[in-house]
């Protein structure tokens, strides 16, 4: 009899639930996942399932002992885990993820009202507190299919390798293929190595409508222009543009870490703003900055000012705006 | 204004009315200076030394102040104790002096000392001004101590200099840095304010 029922309108409903967008996000990253744990060895695998552990059982011990309700099955904790994970090299011991999840899930989150509420990008100020407090093990990659003991919980050694980040900033065009670099065949985090999965991933993610296209190609145009205009002397500037775009997490933050809807802008306009915004900032850093990488500090830095940016490009309500005032 | 007594100075400065815990006062200083347990205890010190004898002599003073001159004279009376604090810690400290730096001087800005000459010194006996100076002091140097040994033990493994943590421990090092500093304070506010909650619904249950 329940077809019988009828409720008031709207009659047409969408399931969009923040569950099924995280898990539309999850299986955009998985492809990630997989490459990580061909390029660098089970221990990829290893440290994300206890970064995606770590998230959840910190968001659902924190929500009871709070006695909040349980936001666990909303599966955000599980996109923050796997992105915590991506962001680190597979040297890193096992506690800095049991570190990052926590200070993730709790310090950034759920300390400012949980989900919805951060105000910045709780995956992202991770990184940043690990890169600040543990730089050497944040900065140790191994040279790609090398392999690295699997389950170990301190360091595991391996042959330290360069990333083509620190041959960019000295001004040069690293040695590695370029394609080789764009597939993903390179030292680095677990999950931004391959430029070309994570724009597929991203592409599903724009099929789906989970992202809009404004701040992915927004920010990456921002990178792409200033690098073409201002390479260093003596190399060629489309390749340099080129190793400068498919380098370090910048496709990784532009596509899965800058579109995060609550630390984001709500409207076009100051969506293309936020993108533009880390584009310069991560160029600034790049070129002028201490340290080879700036997508992380230039998302961070551009999450505060989403509340300006939300006011700023406020739409004009319906039979408002400057055209009606007088009337 | 109710009048001062000696229970009340106490609770109120090492407690309700603490400096930094409660008045959230002299906050620069405290991020500042609070990377080491040894530090935080010689700026806690120097404060209360200079915060003392500012409290006595404008105290003393009260009478002979012009109200529309009196920040100026406080500062003057402040900045002269300063002076004087900051040359016996180079005489006699230099390795403190050393590690303090450029913040011994900046006691002179620091707003406790202003706020406390303008709320209480200004308006109570020198005796009482003098008590009060010393437990606000008191107050300023407990806090400083819970900061920076929250810091020094998570940043470096160690407390006043003695290693706590066994070696194979790695500090975190953003807890020594400036960062380290406003997680570090926010949590032992958040912590005090959980204390003063739990007494003050003591004390309600008393007054019953």
């Amino acid at each position: 009899m329940s077809l019988l029922k009828v409720s008031s309108s709207p009659h047409i409903r969408h399931e969009d639930t923040t569950r099924i967008i995280m898990s539309d996000v999850i299986i955009a990253l998985i492809p990630s996942l997989i490459f990580g744990v061909y390029i660098f060895g089970l221990r990829a695998l290893f440290l994300t399932l206890i970064s995606v552990l770590t998230c959840v059982l910190s968001e659902a011990i924190y929500n009871k002992l709070m006695k909040k309700p349980s936001t666990v099955r909303d599966m955000s904790a599980v996109v923050s885990g796997i992105l915590l994970a991506f962001n680190l090299p597979v040297t890193a011991p096992a506690w800095l993820p049991v570190i990052g999840g926590i200070f993730a899930m709790i310090i950034v989150k759920a300390l400012f009202g949980g989900i919805g509420k951060n105000i910045m990008n709780p995956v992202l100020a991770a990184r940043v507190f690990l890169f600040a407090s543990w730089p050497s093990h944040m900065t140790r990659y191994s040279a790609p299919l090398e392999s690295v003991n699997s389950f170990m919980i301190g360091a595991p050694d391996a042959v330290s390798s360069a990333t083509t980040l620190t041959d960019l900033k000295n001004g040069i065009i690293p040695s590695i293929d370029l394609f080789d670099l764009i597939l993903g065949k390179t030292a680095g985090c677990i999950g931004e190595v391959s430029s070309l999965l994570l724009l597929a991933g991203g592409l599903y993610l724009l099929v789906r409508r989970i992202i809009t296209w404004h701040i992915p190609v927004s920010f990456i145009a921002t990178v792409a222009v200033l690098t073409l205009v201002f390479a260093p002397d003596g190399v060629s500037n489309i390749s340099f543009m080129l190793y400068e775009l498919f380098s370090g997490g910048l496709i990784l933050g532009a596509v899965f870490m800058a579109t995060d809807y609550v630390t984001s802008p709500v409207t076009r306009g100051g969506r293309i703003i936020f993108g533009i915004g880390c584009g310069l900032l991560t160029v600034f850093i790049r070129f002028f900055g201490g340290y080879p990488e700036g997508v992380s500090f230039a998302i961070l830095i551009m999450n505060l000012f989403v509340w300006y940016l939300d006011r700023a490009f406020k739409p004009t309500k319906f039979g408002g705006g400057r055209k009606n005032a007088k009337a | 204004m109710e009048k001062a007594n000696f229970k009340k100075i106490v609770s109120d400065g090492l407690l309700y009315k603490n400096p930094i815990l409660v008045q959230l006062l002299g906050i620069c200083a405290t991020l500042a200076v609070t990377t080491s347990v040894t530090n935080g205890i010689a700026m806690g010190l120097s404060t209360t030394a200079v915060l003392v004898c500012s409290n006595l002599f404008i105290s003393l003073l009260r009478k002979f102040i012009m109200k529309e001159v009196r920040i100026a004279s406080y500062i003057v009376v402040i900045s002269g104790f300063v002076t004087a604090v900051e040359l016996l810690i180079k005489a006699f400290l230099p390795e403190i002096n050393k590690s303090l730096g450029v913040f011994i001087p900046l006691i002179v800005v620091n707003c406790i000392i202003l706020s406390r000459a303008e709320s209480f010194a200004s308006k109570n006996s020198p005796l009482f001004s003098v008590l009060d100076g010393l437990f606000m002091g008191l107050g300023f140097t407990v806090a400083l101590i819970c900061v920076s040994a929250i810091r020094e033990l998570i940043g470096a493994g160690t407390l006043l200099g003695y290693r706590i943590l066994p070696e194979s421990y790695e500090p975190a090092l953003i807890f020594i840095m400036s960062a380290g500093a406003f997680f570090t304070l926010a949590f032992v506010v958040a912590g005090a304010n959980k204390l003063l909650a739990i007494l003050d619904k003591k004390h309600r249950k008393e007054e019953q």
